[in-house]
């Protein structure tokens, strides 16, 4: 159970082709071997969701998922999402509102936002805090990234803010 | 927003065409960290880097018998395994006192246990591997023979004559004492028409930076220079601390603090197991990593706030209070940290305890004693939430006692706005405060009579809302008063540079640092609006001591105040160097020249005459072309350091609206409001995420946050799951408003706002729980406030 084991995936895109040991995370999968160090370990146990990441489309925490499980998966990561445009107006709306400040949550933030975007277009600001209650941020208090959010709602909604 | 006494001369250089001084413009920089793309210590690699995990001690209080690391050594990937014994060879021990803290004592502490292990978590052997998880491998194997010591856990009890002293060599567990007494308490307590007295409890708590600590130290024996990256909020502090331990020149240790994951003062002390990281590094001649996991960071990062502080406030039938009292008892772990020491916090709140108010009659005791829990030192609003929730809780006791509403009384009491310059009862002075002012625009903001109308209303239904109140003032910029006279090398004084690069564009390298404040930013726009360039122009570089002026860094809510002041006087040097130049190129004077979006003008009608790219091109290119005898100098330095008040005190007032549900115990926060005075606004969005941020660190203190330790010195919730902080859900949206009243010391007339949220909002939010419990006839004074406190309080549990 130790041996290093062969995986395939793809992420942001690209395939990926690895031999990791079974107890390696997705987490440090991606930041030590792939260099992709915008996902960030703030707790390593599954609550804080700065290593949050999207898995064949969903959001997940990447501490708590083993990079063996992702044979034949599709990952995507800040960079992947960040490169592709896909959040542009979501980061936008961040840097705009100052919704982060040390910026380390932010990564997983942003994945979490987009994640709520995507399934539920025009959240409340209840509904907004309650989809981040699993992404903590020690520096803004919260309101900000709430307001970041609601804007980009508005705005792909089609209305002005 | 309101001014009170902008002087409009000495702001001559910020009141100039496109200034960006007020104006809400985004952070430079931030898209870096939005894409994944900053660069944390914990992102660092360098080659033939090694990994660092700590052996750490399971008891609070124990003598190391012996290690045994043989069959660590064995194990896959290991380069060395080093105690503490080995590890003194390159690093020696330190005291955390300061000399202007009289009486302070504290013992050696060594970057790792040797002989003996003063709280759980203390590090006893390094393990040093290839990778980290080969290092825990290996961890697990070293074997360490302990004997259990008593352990001394209850601050109440420490000075018990019964209870084992942890120094021997301190004679017993006091680390300070502080007495303060100014005017006549007694008697104005035997004058007063009401005394009351309570005792007010405070969970230790911690910071939480989302990125735990983290160091790769790269000693370099063939250079003979160590460079230290490290999430610092003191570079230069770093510098002097590491040199001097190891044996080295400052000029051999270079500090780089590239992003920072959070530090809210935990990331502005030395921890053990940093210089250990260090002196690692320079034994074994490579770089080495250290970076904490979360049970090491709550087990090991600074707590704060572990008092029981006993006040007592004598007041009037009219609502004129005529003293306070308090005596407070802190325990702050087996070591007063270093070099800022473990006493700074409650010497805090001896200071500001009644500092809103007039009453001179104010007599203080605290007491800091040593303890078998973790470390204790400074961490965000240092000393002031306590001192506000005594002050506050005190003040709306006595208004209930003589039924008075809690406004009232402070309009009462307050310091009137125009009675200033004064000073505190603790001796602190004060150059100009606006508590008044700011009081009215947050009854205005909240509509209080509305609320209160609201909350009556409910309480026929049995919704039980309160409104609580809270005022306060905040320390900042301060000067050399805080370290430097105690003997630390610690800056109070910052510096920057300033200069024109070849096309025309502004570097600007600053000793303050940046972790999420926004430093960069206000930097920016004061050398933009001050130089007349667009801040897309300015380029500003920080947090590395071999590429800053020396200085302070960012802490005590001084970087604006005071690192943006040394920038507006470096940047002023630069323009007129560069109006001289101007002047000559053009056959012009520099007096009848400005310059304007990037361009140098003609004063009189705007009229572009340059561009400073062109400008820029003759100076470095074709000086051969200026007139003889001119030599331009287009970089300019300047340093400050407030002289005249040893701290700029800003003020302000919170309040808090909440549903407590007295079924539950559990209390949901509706609003919160903030007004706050810190002087000339550079950024105003800037400065109220700064008051959220810290409101909501203060929140998780009256609500959440408190580490659990049990009899033997046990941390038992040692995790992100079981140590509540705070989630978006449960935080209210936080309005905040402003009074403007510039410090004269400086140009600029700016003050600190990093800690003004801190600093008030557990005080607002108890006071608010009492207000909503008074018809069941419940006080606390105890946080945080969980529902076990409340129903307790109530009498149902």
């Amino acid at each position: 159970m130790t041996a290093a084991v062969a995986i395939s995936l793809s992420v942001n895109g690209e395939l990926v082709e690895a031999s990791v040991l079974p107890r390696l995370n997705l987490a440090d999968f991606l930041r030590e071997h792939l260099k992709l160090t915008g996902t960030h370990v703030g707790c390593e146990h599954g609550v804080c969701g700065a290593c949050t990441v999207r898995v064949n489309g969903d959001i997940i925490r990447s501490c708590l998922m083993l990079a063996v499980q992702m044979h034949n998966a599709k990952v995507e990561t800040i960079e992947g999402v960040s490169d592709s445009g896909e959040i542009a107006d979501l980061q936008s709306a961040f840097r705009e509102r100052n919704a982060l400040q040390c910026g380390f949550c932010t990564p997983g933030m942003l994945m979490a936002a987009q994640d709520l975007l995507q399934q539920s277009p025009t959240p409340d600001r209840e509904q907004i805090r309650e989809h981040l209650s699993g992404n903590y941020c020690r520096c803004t208090g919260y309101q900000a990234i709430v307001d970041a959010i609601e804007t980009t709602a508005r705005a792909r909604a089609g209305r002005s803010p | 927003m309101t001014s009170t006494s902008a002087n409009p001369e000495t702001l001559s250089a910020l009141d100039r065409p496109n200034s960006y001084i007020g104006k809400t413009v985004p952070r430079p920089n931030l898209d870096r960290l939005m894409q994944g793309r900053g660069l944390y210590v914990s992102d660092i690699e360098l080659p033939r880097m090694v990994h660092v995990v700590f052996v750490r001690s399971p008891h609070a209080h124990a003598k190391i018998i012996g290690i045994d690391a043989s069959a660590a050594k064995q194990m896959p990937g290991v380069i060395a395994i080093v105690s503490g014994g080995e590890l003194a060879a390159v690093i020696t021990p330190w005291v955390g006192v300061l000399s202007h803290l009289k009486g302070m004592k504290s013992a050696p502490q060594n970057a790792i246990a040797i002989d003996r292990v003063c709280w759980q978590g203390e590090a006893v052997a390094a393990v040093v591997a290839n990778s980290r998880a080969q290092g825990e491998d290996a961890a697990e194997l070293v074997s360490v023979d302990y004997q259990e010591l008593d352990a001394v856990t209850d601050m109440r009890t420490a000075l018990d004559p019964t209870t084992a002293v942890i120094h021997a060599s301190l004679g017993d567990n006091l680390a300070f004492e502080r007495n303060h007494d100014a005017g006549t308490v007694d008697q104005a307590l035997a004058e007063s028409d009401e005394v009351i007295e309570a005792e007010f409890i405070f969970g230790r708590h911690t910071g939480v930076t989302l990125e735990p600590r983290a160091v790769v130290a790269d000693w370099n024996a063939a250079e003979a220079r160590l460079t230290i990256y490290q999430g610092s909020q003191a570079p230069h502090m770093v510098q002097n601390i590491a040199a001097l331990h190891l044996g080295l020149k400052e000029s051999q240790v270079r500090v780089v603090c590239k992003d920072v994951g959070g530090s809210f003062g935990i990331k502005v002390h030395i921890y053990a197991d940093e210089m250990a990281a260090y002196a690692l590094s320079k034994l074994l001649r490579r770089p080495v990593k250290f970076v904490a996991d979360r049970v090491e960071s709550f087990n090991t990062d600074i707590h704060a706030r572990d008092h029981r502080c006993k006040g007592k406030i004598g007041v009037k039938r009219d609502g004129t209070i005529t003293a306070f009292e308090i005596d407070d008892l802190t325990g702050i772990g087996p070591y007063s940290m270093y070099p800022r020491t473990s006493a700074i916090e409650a010497n805090q709140v001896v200071n500001l305890v009644g500092g809103p108010y007039v009453t001179r009659n104010y007599r203080a005791r605290a007491r800091v004693v040593f303890q078998n829990k973790n470390v204790m030192c400074q961490y965000r609003a240092v000393g002031h939430p306590i001192a506000c929730s005594v002050t506050e809780g005190l003040v709306d006791l006595a208004a209930m006692k003589i039924g008075m509403d809690p406004i009232e009384i402070r309009r009462r009491n307050l310091i009137a706005d125009d009675a200033y310059p004064c000073a505190s009862p603790s001796g602190l002075r004060f150059e100009q405060l606006s508590h008044h002012a700011a009081l009215a625009k947050l009854v205005r903001m909240m509509d209080y009579d509305a609320l209160r109308a609201e909350q009556s209303a409910l309480r026929a239904r049995n919704i039980h809302r309160g409104i609580g109140i809270a005022s306060f003032i905040e320390v900042t910029n301060p000067s050399a008063a805080f370290y430097g006279v105690g003997g630390a090398k610690i800056s109070s004084q910052d510096g920057v540079a300033v200069r024109l690069d070849a096309q025309g564009s502004v570097i600007c390298q600053t000793s303050i640092t940046e972790q999420g404040q926004g430093s960069e930013s206000l930097t920016a726009q004061i050398v933009g609006s001050v130089l007349g360039v667009s801040m897309d122009r300015v380029r500003v570089i920080l947090g590395d001591t071999d590429n800053t002026p020396y200085g302070g860094g960012t802490w005590a809510s001084r970087g604006a105040g005071i690192g943006g002041e040394a920038a507006l006087q470096a940047t002023k040097v630069l323009r007129k160097n560069i109006l001289d130049v101007a002047a000559a190129i053009l056959q012009s004077t520099a007096g009848e020249l400005d310059i304007v979006n990037n361009v140098v003008v003609t004063v009189v009608d705007g009229a572009p005459r340059i561009e400073l790219s062109e400008l820029a091109r003759i100076v470095y290119f074709r000086p051969d072309t200026l007139p003889p005898g001119i030599q331009p100098e287009l970089m300019a330095t300047r340093h400050f350091v407030p002289r005249e008040y040893p701290f700029a005190f800003t003020n302000g007032v919170q309040a808090s609206w909440l549903d407590v549900d007295i079924d539950t115990g559990f209390v949901k926060l509706l609003k919160h409001w903030v007004v706050e005075d810190c002087g000339t606004i550079i950024n105003p969005q800037l400065v109220d995420e700064q008051i959220r941020g810290g409101v909501v660190q203060g929140l998780g203190a009256a609500l959440f946050e408190k580490c659990v330790y049990d009899e033997r010195g046990q941390l038992t919730n040692a995790n992100m799951a079981d140590y509540l902080v705070p989630m978006s859900g449960e935080m209210p949206d936080i309005d905040v408003g402003h009074v403007v009243s510039p410090t004269l010391e400086s140009e600029l007339g700016a003050k600190g706002a990093g800690e003004a949220g801190t600093a008030g909002a557990a005080a607002a939010v108890t006071n608010a729980v009492n207000d909503a419990l008074k018809p069941f006839g419940a006080i606390i004074t105890e946080i945080p406030l969980t529902p076990q406190i409340i129903l307790t309080a109530l009498g149902r549990i």
